[in-house]
């Protein structure tokens, strides 16, 4: 089973990375971006000794405890039982 | 009384750190293993610069999680003083010892400079041998040293004073263009509510002998000493 885990800036703070490849996709003459936020996502994969809820809690402790920084970051998990 | 200088895989100011504190303010300091599970006889610990474990995932994230650090937070809730340069800076706040968060400085570039910062508050182990507005030269070497929180710590830090240092321009005003990194309320240096924790971005180690270009950085080390020299007459 693998588990999918988005890692993005809040809302509230300023992203010069995806500021910068805002402008730069623009400059090269893609159309319609309205913004850009650049973000982590990592893949995890976990071995067969949990199930897929004590996975999933497992996974947001790790999330929150250590993927991400919750003062300035948020995070998502999705788990992927088929794979 | 006696410095501590922690060392954790990655740490590069390490020495510097050491040898100002040896050599330069003339005071027993001794290194402190990042596998140590306590900081032993220290009486003040100093976390350096430098990219700890490489600085993956992000800058500190994975060196507050190292056995030292729960010495530290330890030795810190006793009331010990604890100071984080550059790096040191980005754990502590990763540790939860100090507020907020650096992030990848606004334009992107690492920056390696001499800058200025003004003091900001001497009432605290850090700064006390320093005059309020003072502006002391100190360089900056970091990619990651854009201090963020959210609105409501940043008005608790202004009302509590405990913004320690501004960048500021040569007079000491808070311009913009003084502002290398982004930093909200152009903070370089912060410390906690009982003011015995104490991060900065700038390296006062890298300023403390004329012949580097600038002394300026010795008085946050000098103070520092003054403190547990007080602390070990009273005790």
């Amino acid at each position: 089973m693998k588990a999918k885990i988005y890692v993005t800036l809040k809302p509230s703070v300023l992203d010069p990375q995806g500021k910068a490849i805002h402008h730069a996709v623009e400059t090269i003459g893609y159309r319609g971006i309205d913004d850009v936020r650049q973000g982590k996502y990592f893949v995890v994969t976990v071995d067969g000794s949990l199930s897929p809820e004590e996975a999933r809690a497992e996974i947001e402790r790790m999330a929150r405890d250590v993927l991400a920084n919750p003062i300035i970051e948020d995070f998502h998990v999705e788990l992927d039982s088929d794979s | 009384m006696k410095f501590g200088v922690v060392m954790f895989p990655g740490s590069n100011c390490d020495h510097d750190t050491y040898h100002v504190i040896s050599k330069v303010i003339g005071q027993p300091v001794d290194f402190i293993w990042h596998r140590q599970n306590t900081v032993a006889d220290c009486d003040a610990v100093i976390l350096p610069g430098g990219f700890s474990y490489g600085d993956y995932l992000r800058t500190g994230a994975i060196a507050r999680f190292s056995p030292v650090m729960g010495a530290v937070k330890e030795f810190a809730s006793r009331g010990g003083l604890v100071m984080g340069i550059c790096n040191g800076f980005q754990i502590l706040c990763e540790a939860g010892l100090l507020p907020g968060a650096l992030l990848r400085n606004q334009n992107l570039r690492f920056i390696c400079d001499h800058v200025n910062i003004r003091i900001e508050a001497t009432d605290t182990p850090f700064t006390n041998r320093c005059q309020r507005g003072q502006v002391l030269s100190v360089p900056i070497a970091h990619g990651d040293g854009n201090y963020f929180c959210d609105v409501e710590t940043l008005a608790e830090l202004q009302s509590e004073n405990r913004i320690i240092f501004r960048y500021s321009d040569a007079d000491g005003d808070f311009t913009t263009d003084a502002n290398p990194n982004g930093s909200l309320d152009n903070i370089a240096g912060i410390c906690n509510r009982e003011r015995n924790v104490m991060g900065m971005m700038p390296h006062p180690e890298r300023a403390s002998e004329q012949l580097l270009g600038s002394a300026d950085g010795r008085i946050i080390f000098y103070s520092l000493a003054d403190t547990l020299a007080e602390l070990a007459k009273a005790s």
